[in-house]
């Protein structure tokens, strides 16, 4: 047993880290929720230099999937710096597609997402939005045993995070219908779960961080703010829970890549621990920058605004809780 | 990166398996915080030893089986599912045997690890007094310097097993007046039986006398028993604090063992509409696979380090530095979140103390309910775990001291 990362998976999350840390991603997200794609999607043009959609790709379709450990490993990153769009959409769509069988729709897309050139949006069961619709070159839409897809959708609804841009898909065309739709969308849902959480992580880490900095340098009473214990401890809460969800993340990942039959238990667990640490996070966060952290002028907010709806998109905490006791 | 167990260690957890499954008491032995449990508790480890089970990660020269620290967790995993009885040993193998295997002496290790392997000899921690808690450093008992060596004088307090134990292990202050309290302490074996001693049991929450008040006067300790050098004591000592910390006080076996026993109480017991219960059964679950995950974490990142290679000093089996404050907090808060599920579940049942007639599971939820409590106190409160973890984790500034 060795479980850890390897030392290229951890050079791939730096090589992300800084890359995403020098393209300024704030600005690309105020655009994004501005209805302004183009920042957004040169961003993920950048981002598919780098391979990490083709992680979700299988290889005749031009990319180097399907690799969960790696897309793991990268959307702690996408997530670290809140990169905007349909980031779990897209490969989750990829990974249904490739499951599905149809060699004409997969064909179709898996290079264009390998690419980074095509945005899907995917909507699986009862959820009533599809995540940003207006930005996506099409939407998936999975009801009961059948798949659409639909380029047409509903008014944009503001959301509580305006960077996540909501919208009913509307109409669509039926791809194909039967127990594979079924199969697929359970196994890209197991997927969607992991890389929600494996954001969720990582944009934990990045509140966690921001505030670990801010405390050190705030000062009153004459002193730092971090010297205060009732600081320090939140603090502490906070890396706790980020810490104990990692491996869970690490190890949903293993088992999907393995295809192991506890794979959507595990995601599931994942989901639910990294879900509620990242928005304990934001919490905590929101907290300890005081009326500042309240702001939208400060990029922090975009964080903030992030966690919720992460912790909740793919399943939310109860959800995930019943599915990791369903066995 | 993998979660792949070697054919070796795959072997090592059918053996041990095998072995739980034909000796573990098939009805749980009284509470070892009982002067009949404890003799109980006392025999189990006899036959523990007897074939090598009771110090799986020790040298095979002392009693062990030189387990890797995987195949240590392997085994406590293993240890915990079958229902094996709590280890009455576990000051004397967690505590004193990891600082004998860094700083005591051959002749030391050669006289003190047998007879705890085997449980002739039960060890008590007497670090606390009365006015030295968290702040330890602060501790007032004296070791004075006599012929062939210490006289011991002072009290000593929260000495877990001491009331039934035979011997005990703790700091004594050898230099008064020095600059900073953690100088000049030395880190002292002394017998419960000798004479100047005096042992008064305190009951636990539920009454049972799971520690004792130490009263020491005059006690004489022969400079043998003196653990590394006079006056380094501190050091010493904190060498197994980071081991009671760390991954060998409460291993993950323990929880996720727990965890299944509770995910079937709550298939056998639960109201299947109230969600509110199954999220916390769901959390007890998650958490003790969260521990058990990262624990194979960090265990593989002493492995990388060469913690755990061959050859390794045992000492070092388990020793994560500040890290393992994270470990403190996270355990003993599950440990508790769980059995208060467990005791919800139980219903009217879950009122009765473990030695009930009707006491569910022969009293097992009850008792680990109680001792659960205890869990964010010792070991170093989890107030001060926080600090640590802030301090050295995150990089935040000490707070000012008085």
């Amino acid at each position: 047993m060795r479980f850890l990362l390897t030392a290229e998976q951890r050079e791939f999350a730096r090589t992300l880290d800084s890359l995403l840390g020098a393209a300024g991603t704030p600005a690309a997200v105020r655009a994004w929720a501005a209805g302004e794609h183009k920042p957004g999607r040169d961003l993920w043009a950048r981002l598919a230099g780098t391979g990490v959609f083709a992680l979700a790709v299988p290889e005749e379709h031009d990319g180097m999937g399907p690799l969960p450990v790696e897309l793991a490993v990268a959307y702690v990153e996408l997530g670290r710096h809140a990169v905007p769009g349909p980031l779990v959409e897209t490969v989750a769509a990829a990974a249904f597609l490739h499951r599905l069988g149809d060699p004409d729709a997969a064909a179709d897309w898996l290079p264009r997402i390998a690419a980074g050139d095509a945005l899907v949006g995917l909507c699986v069961q009862d959820a009533p939005f599809a995540l940003d619709a207006d930005a996506a070159d099409t939407v998936l839409v999975v009801r009961d045993d059948t798949v659409c897809h639909t380029e047409t959708h509903g008014p944009v609804q503001p959301a509580l995070d305006p960077a996540r841009r909501l919208s009913r898909p509307l109409g669509g065309t039926v791809l194909a219908r039967g127990p594979a739709v079924t199969a697929a969308a359970r196994h890209a849902t197991d997927l969607a779960r992991l890389l929600t959480a494996a954001q969720a992580l990582g944009l934990g880490r990045a509140l966690l961080d921001g505030t670990v900095d801010y405390v050190k340098q705030r000062t009153q009473f004459g002193r730092p703010i971090g010297s205060f214990q009732a600081v320090k401890h939140r603090l502490a809460d906070t890396l706790i829970g980020l810490e104990f969800a990692q491996p869970l993340v690490h190890a949903a990942a293993l088992a999907l890549a393995a295809e192991d039959p506890s794979a959507g238990t595990q995601a599931a667990a994942a989901k639910a621990a990294a879900g509620e640490a990242c928005y304990a996070a934001a919490r905590t966060a929101l907290q300890l920058h005081g009326a500042v952290g309240y702001t939208d002028a400060l990029d922090l907010s975009l964080w903030i605004r992030k966690a919720r709806p992460l912790r909740d998109a793919w399943g939310t905490p109860a959800a995930c809780r019943a599915r990791v006791l369903a066995g | 990166m993998d979660l792949d167990a070697s054919d070796a260690d795959a072997a090592f957890r059918a053996e041990a398996r095998a072995w739980l499954a034909a000796h573990v008491p098939a009805t749980p032995l009284p509470s070892l915080e009982t002067r009949e449990g404890f003799a109980a508790h006392r025999d189990w480890e006899r036959r523990l030893a007897a074939d090598r089970w009771s110090v799986v990660s020790w040298p095979a020269e002392y009693g062990g089986r030189d387990a890797s620290l995987f195949q240590w967790l392997i085994f406590e995993e293993e240890y915990y599912a079958a229902g094996a009885p709590g280890r009455v040993s576990q000051n004397g193998i967690n505590l004193l045997a990891p600082t004998l295997f860094e700083h005591g002496t051959p002749e030391q290790r050669a006289r003190v690890l047998g007879p705890m392997a085997t449980g002739e000899v039960i060890w008590a921690q007497a670090w606390s007094e009365p006015e030295a808690g968290s702040d330890l450093a602060s501790l007032r008992s004296t070791a004075v310097r006599t012929d062939g060596g210490w006289r011991l004088r002072g009290q000593k307090t929260w000495s877990s097993r001491a009331a039934f134990a035979d011997r005990a292990f703790g700091l004594f202050r050898s230099e008064p007046g020095t600059p900073r309290p953690h100088q000049g302490l030395t880190y002292l074996m002394f017998p419960l039986d000798a004479p100047g001693v005096t042992v008064r049991p305190i009951g636990r929450l539920d009454g049972k006398p799971a520690f004792a008040e130490l009263f020491l006067d005059e006690v004489f300790v022969p400079d043998a028993d003196v653990i590394g050098e006079p006056g380094q004591g501190w050091r010493v000592a904190m060498s197994t604090a980071g081991n009671e910390r760390g991954l060998t006080l409460r291993s993950p076996g323990r929880f996720t063992a727990a965890a299944e026993r509770l995910t079937a109480l709550w298939r056998e017991a639960a109201d299947p509409t109230d969600t509110a219960l199954r999220d916390r059964v769901a959390d007890a679950v998650i958490g003790a696979r969260a521990y058990q995950l990262f624990t194979y974490a960090n265990a593989s990142r002493l492995a990388a380090g060469d913690g755990d290679a061959p050859g390794r000093a045992p000492s070092k089996v388990g020793d994560l530095g500040a890290a393992s404050s994270l470990n403190k907090v996270f355990w003993s808060e599950l440990d508790i979140a769980l059995h208060e599920t467990a005791l919800d579940l139980l219903g009217p049942h879950g009122t009765l103390a473990d030695d009930a007639d009707e006491a569910p599971a022969h009293g097992s939820w009850a008792d680990g309910y109680t001792f659960s409590l205890a869990g964010p106190l010792y070991a170093g409160t989890n107030e001060i775990q926080r600090n640590i973890i802030a301090e050295r984790l995150l990089g935040l500034p000490k707070e000012a001291r008085a």
